[in-house]
């Protein structure tokens, strides 16, 4: 089994799993749960474009 | 004249609540090393045990797909032991791939590498779960 997934596509399953476990374990009711679990993956996702703009205004 | 208040107990802070150590707060993180969300199944939280065993399960077959290397703990080198520890985090997922002689590439390209983060990160996601279902048995946490 070999599984191909862009650098892109990587980072969103990597942030998606990720949030689940830190939302599940740093929280304690489950609406606490859903927010911060939703709260971390807009940031690693946020994170991952705005590294990218980063990136690319260097290469400028 | 005023008497000075003597009284130590109304300035000392308020006592942290006990949480003894039982039975289950040593099983249950055990049981959720070896089997990603384990622990909190045993503790009764079963919509986060299978949310933490998905995401954990997920992480590792999705980095042995992208060829991720798995880390021995002989490596010799000091970040080969991190990796170790990061790998063996998964519990039994690290043993069977071990015992299956998966990961036990050394492709040199970034679908590798990416895969070797996401099977380290699935160990250390596993670790904050066998902590928190720690927490759980002790009654630190709802």
């Amino acid at each position: 089994m070999s599984i191909n997934l862009s650098h892109f596509s990587a980072a969103v399953v990597f942030a998606l799993f990720a949030s689940i476990v830190f939302g599940i374990t740093q929280r304690n009711s489950t609406m606490e749960q859903v927010k911060y679990g939703a709260y971390c993956f807009a940031l690693f996702v946020g994170g991952v474009f705005l590294a990218g703009w980063v990136m690319a205004l260097i290469r400028r | 004249m005023a008497k000075p208040n003597t009284d130590k107990s109304k300035n000392a802070a308020p006592a942290e609540p006990e949480y003894p150590l039982t039975t289950m707060a040593v099983v249950a993180p055990f049981v959720g090393w070896l089997i990603p969300g384990g622990g909190h199944l045993l503790l009764r939280r079963y919509g986060r045990g299978v949310l933490l065993l998905v995401s954990v399960v997920a992480m590792f077959l999705i980095g042995l797909g992208m060829q991720g290397r798995i880390y021995k703990p002989n490596g010799g080198d000091i970040l080969d032991i991190l990796g170790f520890v990061g790998d063996v985090g998964s519990g039994l997922l690290y043993f069977i791939a071990r015992a299956m002689d998966w990961g036990n590439v050394m492709a040199a390209n970034a679908a590798a590498d990416y895969g070797k983060t996401f099977l380290i990160v699935a160990g250390l996601l596993n670790f904050i779960a066998v902590a928190d279902a720690h927490h759980i048995a002790l009654g630190k946490k709802p």
